[in-house]
């Protein structure tokens, strides 16, 4: 072992799977967790105290819709008395006058709130929720009024691609200090839903002009992240910043991950909060090692010069395309499986296929 | 206010959802905010220190200034242009 073993800087808390919401998008697994399996409260303020020790800045409430669980507040007045930066991972539709000021009581840092869409019937349509929208607007609100930082996400694929404007206006008009234009990543519901998603190059074109006339024109009032659709591209992302270097991700049962599609990995254990430590886990486990640094890359990674910006870009596309989490990442140009995700973007039917929704598999395992 | 009005009486605050923290695990000052955490540079670090919301703009120079034995007005000049920087990056207000 000869790489060196940083100190994580976010963890990412996916507290449930249950979620009002039914993106076809979402990059939860295909496998949803059922309630009986989430961790208890003891289990998650345990989490919460190892991962300060051990160097994290940063928890980030996730799910799922975090708010689906009722010791959200208690969660993070701990994270916050442990000196921890407190984000909440929203869709909104649960926050309100009633649920917001216990977040507000508890020292939360900032709320991220997704958009399904700017536009209220197809962001509804996407959602599978009515009456989504006029929630999420009334707890941008709340939020904004309240005066904590706000960051509005945006989702982008085929249907909602042409709005971006229109997106980036209603951001600056709700009084939010970001907004992420993220083009949908291809993981879990998203992967299932791909050809229903993937927006056309020139779409991707509109979008990147969109979001660059935005920068000059509301620089200073709003920030704007940008994420594209990475098979456009000719590197590979960063992933995670790394496989085990920045980043833990717990799923709802507990399971601590170096990314949150983890899951789809074959032929290794995943390592348990409940059996473990989390310093064990990120140091020693199996999981964690095997992708870590580049002593695991094969050829063109281990000669390249990007070896150590890009990583080897993103171990579950990698086994989504190329069938192998240690190929190199397909998206690359200079990587074998490369063609395999040019003939996905080749052959993107005319019209798109009905989107396959984020549910339960079984009525048993409750959405509530 | 925009950067421009920024003057030796301006009450310097960090943004709501943005703080100055000592990370003791890597030993180093870091800034807190939205969903990142920038290290900043040893320059930047002394200034951040100072600002509690009641010291004015004229006031973290002057202390500056006398802590590291140097003009007010060099000192003057490149901490007004860190914050002002800092404020469009939305880390202060003024």
């Amino acid at each position: 072992m000869t790489e060196t073993i940083l100190s994580p800087m976010s963890l990412l808390a996916e507290l449930t799977h249950r979620c009002p919401l039914q993106c076809p998008y979402c990059s939860n697994p295909i496998a949803l967790e059922p309630r009986r399996n989430e961790l208890s409260t003891q289990d998650w303020i345990s989490v919460l105290d190892q991962a300060a020790e051990m160097g994290v800045l940063q928890v980030h409430f996730s799910g799922g819709e975090p708010m689906s669980r009722p010791d959200l507040p208690d969660l993070v007045r701990h994270a916050v008395g442990l000196g921890l930066y407190t984000n909440l991972i929203t869709s909104g539709v649960l926050l309100n006058e009633k649920t917001f000021p216990a977040l507000v009581d508890a020292g939360l840092d900032h709320v991220q709130l997704s958009f399904q869409d700017i536009d209220t019937a197809n962001a509804e349509h996407v959602g599978g929720m009515k009456g989504a929208q006029a929630r999420k607007m009334a707890a941008a609100g709340l939020v904004v009024a309240d005066g904590m930082p706000l960051t509005l996400n945006f989702v982008i694929y085929r249907e909602n691609a042409a709005r971006v404007p229109q997106m980036l206006a209603a951001a600056v008009e709700m009084g939010a200090r970001r907004v992420e234009i993220a083009h949908t990543q291809y993981y879990g519901w998203g992967l299932a839903n791909r050809a229903a998603l993937m927006p056309t190059a020139q779409q991707l074109e509109q979008t990147t002009q969109a979001v660059e006339a935005a920068r000059e024109k509301y620089a200073g009032r709003l920030t704007i992240d940008y994420v594209t659709p990475d098979y456009y591209a000719d590197r590979p992302k960063p992933c995670m910043g790394g496989w085990g270097r920045r980043f833990i991700n717990i799923s709802p049962s507990g399971r601590v991950l170096p990314c949150h599609a983890a899951e789809t990995i074959p032929n290794v254990a995943f390592p348990d909060v409940r059996h473990d430590t989390l310093a064990h886990i990120w140091r020693d486990s199996p999981l964690f090692s095997m992708f870590r640094g580049t002593d695991w890359m094969p050829q063109p990674c281990r000669s390249c010069d990007q070896r150590e910006k890009d990583w080897g870009g993103c171990r579950c596309q990698a086994l989504a395309l190329a069938g192998d989490a240690a190929a190199t990442d397909p998206v690359c140009s200079r990587a074998p499986d490369h063609e395999r995700v040019v003939r996905v973007l080749e052959t993107l039917p005319a019209e798109p296929p009905p989107f396959r929704y984020r549910r339960y598999a079984r009525a048993t395992d409750e959405v509530g | 206010m925009t950067t421009t009005d920024l003057t030796d009486d301006s009450i310097i605050r960090f943004a709501r959802g943005v703080r100055l923290q000592h990370d003791r695990v890597r030993e180093r000052w870091i800034i807190q905010a939205p969903e990142r955490a920038f290290i900043p540079d040893p320059i930047a670090a002394e200034v951040l220190k100072l600002v509690d919301g009641t010291r004015t703009l004229g006031q973290i120079v002057a202390e500056l200034a006398t802590r590291f034995a140097a003009p007010v007005d060099v000192i003057g000049r490149d901490v007004h242009v860190m914050v002002s920087d800092l404020i469009t990056r939305q880390v202060l207000v003024a």
